[in-house]
């Protein structure tokens, strides 16, 4: 408590007025004690967030180690899983030409899936949602089709898209597009008929025309519950792409995974997985944060 | 003979819910001049809101009319600005943004760009909210966004002011504060309002005119007391007036002696 008794030294010399002579140190001393017990309060509030995963972190890697070291053990621990994929973690960025490719190209090739599948699918899961929720008799005839299509796993489309598209890669945008659709849909449809009556009366009274009640008191109003969709959608559409990736083949991460299997390369899965994790929840924090400006901090972070 | 202002004729609403139908409001006669402040007060579920949202062209009544200026009210419209018990700010606009979406719609065509700025300041500034325009609802207190919804009906420049228990959401304290603003506002811009309230006292206080509905099933208008204060009126000094407190008792003995318990037509 250096800081504390300081100020408590301080202080009293602070409060005796000395007229013309101590203007500069009154002002600037007792910021001074604030920012240093401050600085301490948010180090503590920093190491109780930050700390708790390390410690976590650190003793489940270390259980790891214990049991995968014995020989015989099938998996690799991680001194060998960083040994072995050391190429693969320290250069993300080399090209040998065809599939073998560093881990940023296969990433980003799997991103570029998802993020041209999501998109189609949250402009038209928007205008979907809105248009349903508009409507008590579109809701009733197509909530219950919406509610069993959305239950069927990403790769249950597949071969459906592979017979209609005839291409993988279109096949693999088709998955991603009817994997994320339905929580949008839903959603914002679900946020169309919540708007209160309240903000319908405003509109009223001040005679907005359809398509302004649409811009001005429909879409910002729903503006949380599409982003609610929005972020089930696009951890639904990480989820499939990696999948789809498997059985269509070609850069991405998915592939590199089952092709990594076939060479035996296991290390290079286990730090693959972590990297999908964590892109997964940086997609997921990404569609947060931009739902939380949009929504100017009503929709949840 | 002069048309009147605003005329409720034999306005009667019925609700029906499937098989089910009853008749919230019956005869309901009313005349009300230009710039009269008259409030109506009747206890829960009498139909107070269904009247007033008739008026404000909301609700469509099942039989009579209501007449503005000799035209029928049959939609709504910014002619009859309605200040919502609920403040039903938009959350996603500022303050300044809550009112300019109203002033931008109804002045659009006539108004420039800068003069409808200067119109919402103005309006904001009658109800002392100018310096939080920038704010968000969610960042000011419940009577400052009542405040602001008063000064998004104010900014239509309404016919009537329709006011549906404005305070009810209320402090004690910001509720005078807020009752007084209106005073004021009413005194220099000579609007034409009516305002629904439970609050006896706010009734007397604002009002030319307090209109006594009775009990729901069926209601209709009880009474009507004509209050003869003078003003301005101040709450301290009419704490002590004789004719206050008359009117107070008159409107109090209605509520309270004389229909107490809903009445219920023999059948
Ligand atoms: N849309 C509706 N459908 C059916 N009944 C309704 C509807 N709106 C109101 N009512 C009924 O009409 C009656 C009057 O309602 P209203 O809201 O006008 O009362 P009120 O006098 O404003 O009450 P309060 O003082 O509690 O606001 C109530 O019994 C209510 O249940
Ligand atoms: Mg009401």
């Amino acid at each position: 408590m250096p800081a504390a008794s300081k100020a408590v030294a301080v202080s009293p010399a602070a409060a005796v007025p000395v007229p013309g002579a101590t203007a500069e140190i009154v002002t600037f001393r007792p910021p001074l004690r604030p920012v240093l017990e401050r600085v301490g309060e948010m180090a503590r509030h920093v190491a109780g967030i930050v700390l708790p995963p390390l410690i976590v972190i650190g003793l489940s890697l270390l259980v790891w180690q214990l049991l995968c070291s014995e020989p015989g053990a099938r998996l690799p621990p991680p001194t060998k899983v960083v040994s072995d994929a050391w190429d693969f973690i320290v250069d993300p960025f080399y090209d040998n030409g065809g599939i073998d490719k560093g881990a940023f190209w296969q990433i980003t090739k799997s991103l570029g899936r998802v993020g041209i599948g999501f998109s189609f699918a949250a402009v038209v899961g928007v205008a979907l949602g809105v248009l349903i929720g508009q409507s008590t008799w579109a809701m009733r005839g197509l909530d219950p089709i919406f509610q069993v299509l959305r239950t069927v796993p990403p790769l249950a489309w597949l071969p459906l898209s592979l017979a209609g598209f005839r291409h993988s890669d279109p096949s693999a945008l088709f998955v991603i597009f009817i994997t994320s659709i339905w929580p949008i849909i839903i959603n914002t449809s679900v946020g169309v008929r919540n708007i209160p009556q309240d903000y319908r009366n405003v509109a009223a009274v001040i005679r907005l025309s359809w398509w302004e009640v649409f811009w001005k008191i429909t879409l910002p109003a729903t503006v949380p519950y599409i982003f609610t969709g929005l972020r089930i959608g696009v951890g639904l559409s990480w989820l499939a792409i990696v999948a789809a990736e498997m059985l269509i083949g070609g850069v991405g991460i998915g592939f590199f995974i089952w092709d990594a299997w076939n060479s035996s390369r296991i290390s290079d899965i286990i730090v693959a997985l972590a990297y999908i994790g964590i892109v997964g929840f940086l997609l997921d924090k990404l569609i947060a944060t931009i739902g939380h400006f949009v929504s100017h901090g009503v929709a949840a972070q | 003979m002069t048309q009147p202002y605003l005329k409720f004729e034999q306005i009667g609403m019925r609700f029906r819910r499937g098989q089910m139908s009853t008749e919230v409001l019956r005869d309901i006669d009313l005349i009300i001049n230009k710039g009269e402040f008259v409030s109506l007060i009747g206890h829960s579920g009498c139909g107070k809101s269904t009247l007033l949202n008739i008026l404000g062209g909301l609700l469509q009544s099942t039989t009579g009319e209501v007449f503005l200026e000799g035209k029928v009210v049959d939609e709504p419209g910014p002619d009859r600005a309605i200040v919502f018990q609920n403040h039903s700010l938009l959350p996603w606009l500022t303050v300044y943004g809550n009112v300019a979406i109203a002033v931008d719609k109804v002045f659009g065509k006539t108004k420039s760009k800068e003069e409808r700025h200067d119109w919402v300041m103005h309006n904001l500034e009658l109800v002392q909210m100018a310096q939080a325009k920038d704010k968000r609802p969610h960042e000011v207190s419940g009577g400052m966004k009542q405040r602001v919804g008063i000064a998004r009906a104010l900014a239509m420049q309404p016919k009537v002011l329709l006011m549906d228990e404005p305070f009810g959401a209320l402090d004690a304290l910001t509720r005078a504060h807020l009752q007084d603003s209106v005073m004021e506002i009413h005194a220099r811009l000579g609007n034409t309002v009516m305002m629904i309230t439970h609050d006896v006292d706010e009734a007397v206080l604002l009002s030319d005119r307090v209109v006594m509905m009775t009990n729901g099933p069926s209601a209709t208008i009880g009474e009507i007391l004509e209050i003869g204060l003078p003003r301005p009126r101040r709450r301290l000094e009419l704490a002590t007036d004789a004719e206050y407190a008359r009117c107070r008792a008159a409107v109090l003995e209605f509520l309270y002696a004389r229909h107490r318990v809903p009445v219920r037509a023999a059948a």
